[in-house]
């Protein structure tokens, strides 16, 4: 071996050194993230194959299909999750289009309402509509006034309490991306579609709707894992009569203290987040989603 | 007017008297998206015990009777707190992680990435039950450290991704050549790069304070004692009754959000001119 061989050597494992080092640098966060995410949630997985006799037994899980108590939640938060969806698709599609259709400083105006209740807390939502919405409320006296129903109509403490509150917590989460998608189409494209004598209504579904379903995959995945684990709007808008996983989860350890039990639904809540975020991930690029939703 | 109905709006033949539907439906929506939340101001100025808008009459009452409670005082200071150490832990710490995943060309920057970002993909009620158990254990369960912990836990993933995002359009040869002119690492990163990333490194900053201030459902399983959050209170009231004091502090809550987004934002457009 020659001397600059040896000395290309070294200067190689210097720098793979020098690489690892830099890496250190993530490991303060990545700790954080072990001792605090990764082990106890490795914990409820052990916990949730533990009986009530301390051996190991699969009774949590058979808890969950043999009761129908059970059945009853994960249907309940599949129809929450997926009417949110559907909603957010149905109300948060024609707004984004309207916002890219706007020249772009008029676009980022109509942005701030989106974004205003993105920023504004979650409880704080809640509570808002808890207020309009109850007996006495806002809507039901307008509504009322104007002659648009007699009676005053239950529309918190229910379902609907919870869409409306979902809906509108979830909007901003399936706007921003279908909005992203739909500014980035090249009107080019509708143009050539315009001139070949495509009608408005042809050249929107055959050229733009295609052209904007990343972002609107990207945005209705987003809604819906956000909603399978929801606690906070339909423990307060639901009064009592929606009941989702998380919140079965919590009162399993607040109420029962059974942690097996708690621990076996976390578990089925988790394989299903990650399952749609799987699916998810063919779409979207994680990197590019700012922003987080923790409710 | 008639002119502008038929005329085009957009590439196609469409005309704004046929679009006419969505401009109207586009209207109502952002209104339906904005009102809601702000109509809770005035609302929390009324004199009366039931919330009405418009008040009948205008009072202070429900701010003072929030100022005047020394349990509501209480969890406002730990929300405080919480929220300001959380921002000084995460921020570090994440900006740290960005910086190191960045420069450290190792094969396995990919899985640490996604490791970092699961907090925010992990349903919350599962990182609450999970720190709860791990509190238990570590004898933290109750006190401010663990709090700040879980909560930095949630913000290390936006601060990693802004800044991180900041740092793929820097020019990572300027830290380079100060580092050939002589400069240790440390120093080239703290002269050169963090002036540059600054912006993104405040918005991570007041996305991390935001972050630990609005979270509800981790507080309610690792704060208590003397230590309940604001917004911990804040949930256990609701699911009691409506009290008016809650509009009031929803208020302060609005204020508080609307000035931590509005910096954001500035240093936000600034960083990118």
């Amino acid at each position: 071996m020659t001397a600059t061989d040896m000395n290309a050597e070294g200067l190689r494992r210097d720098e793979q050194l020098e690489r690892l080092r830099l890496f250190g640098l993530a490991s303060p966060a990545l700790l954080l993230v072990l001792v605090i995410l990764v082990i106890p949630v490795g914990w409820l997985f052990y916990v949730s194959f533990i009986g009530a006799d301390g051996t190991f037994s699969m009774e949590n899980y058979e808890r969950m299909l043999k009761r129908k108590s059970y059945a009853r939640i994960f249907r309940t938060t599949f129809e929450v999750s997926l009417l949110t969806t559907g909603l957010c698709i149905l109300i948060g599609y024609p707004l984004a289009y309207f916002m890219s259709q706007l020249p772009t400083r008029w676009a980022n105006l109509c942005l701030i309402t989106v974004l205003l209740p993105f920023w504004t807390s979650l409880l704080v939502r809640t509570y808002a509509w808890l207020v309009l919405l109850q007996k006495r409320g806002l809507v039901n006296d307008w509504a009322i006034s104007l002659g648009l129903w007699d009676e005053p109509l239950k529309l918190v403490h229910n379902l609907n309490g919870t869409l409306i509150g979902m809906v509108h917590i979830m909007l901003p989460f399936l706007i921003l991306p279908v909005y992203g998608a739909m500014r980035a189409i090249d009107r080019d494209y509708l143009k050539a579609a315009a001139n070949l004598g495509a009608s408005p209504r042809r050249a929107f579904w055959t050229v733009f709707f295609p052209l904007s379903t990343p972002g609107l995959f990207a945005g209705a995945l987003m809604v819906f894992v956000l909603s399978l684990g929801f606690f906070v709007t339909p423990a307060v808008l639901g009064g009592g009569k929606v009941i989702m996983v998380s919140m079965k989860i919590v009162s399993n350890i607040e109420l029962f203290v059974n942690w097996g039990a708690a621990s076996a639904l976390g578990v089925v809540l988790l394989v299903l987040t990650i399952g749609v975020l799987w699916i998810a991930s063919r779409f979207l690029n994680f990197e590019q989603m700012t922003g987080g939703g923790h409710g | 007017m008639i002119g502008w109905f038929k005329s085009p709006a957009s590439e196609t033949q469409v005309t704004h008297g046929q679009r006419l539907w969505l401009y109207v439906f586009a209207v109502i929506t952002m209104v339906l998206l904005v009102t809601p939340t702000l109509i809770v101001i005035p609302m929390s100025f009324s004199d009366s015990q039931y919330l009405e808008f418009p008040p009948d009459k205008w009072s202070t009452r429900w701010y003072q009777h929030y100022f005047g409670s020394d349990e509501w005082m209480r969890a406002t200071r730990t929300s405080f707190k919480a929220a300001i150490l959380t921002m000084l832990a995460a921020t570090p710490i994440g900006v740290l992680a960005a910086y190191g995943l960045h420069a450290s060309r190792v094969p396995f920057i990919r899985p640490a990435f996604i490791l970092l970002i699961t907090p925010m993909m992990v349903p919350v009620v599962l990182v609450a039950i999970g720190a709860f158990y791990a509190y238990v254990k570590l004898q933290i369960l109750y006190t401010m450290t663990g709090l700040v912990m879980a909560h930095s836990l949630l913000a290390i993933p936006l601060v990693v991704i802004v800044t991180g995002s900041a740092l793929k359009s820097y020019d990572m040869n300027q830290e380079n050549a100060a580092r050939s002119l002589g400069a240790p690492r440390w120093k080239a990163f703290v002269s050169i790069t963090l002036p540059q990333i600054r912006f993104a490194v405040v918005t991570s900053a007041l996305l991390a304070f935001l972050t630990s201030f609005d979270e509800v459902v981790i507080a309610m399983f690792i704060s208590g004692g003397d230590n309940p959050t604001l917004t911990r209170n804040m949930f256990n009231a609701l699911r009691d009754q409506i009290d008016p004091t809650i509009a009031s502090i929803s208020t302060i809550m609005i204020v508080v959000t609307t000035v931590m987004m509005a910096l954001a934002q500035i240093f936000g457009t600034q960083r990118k001119k």
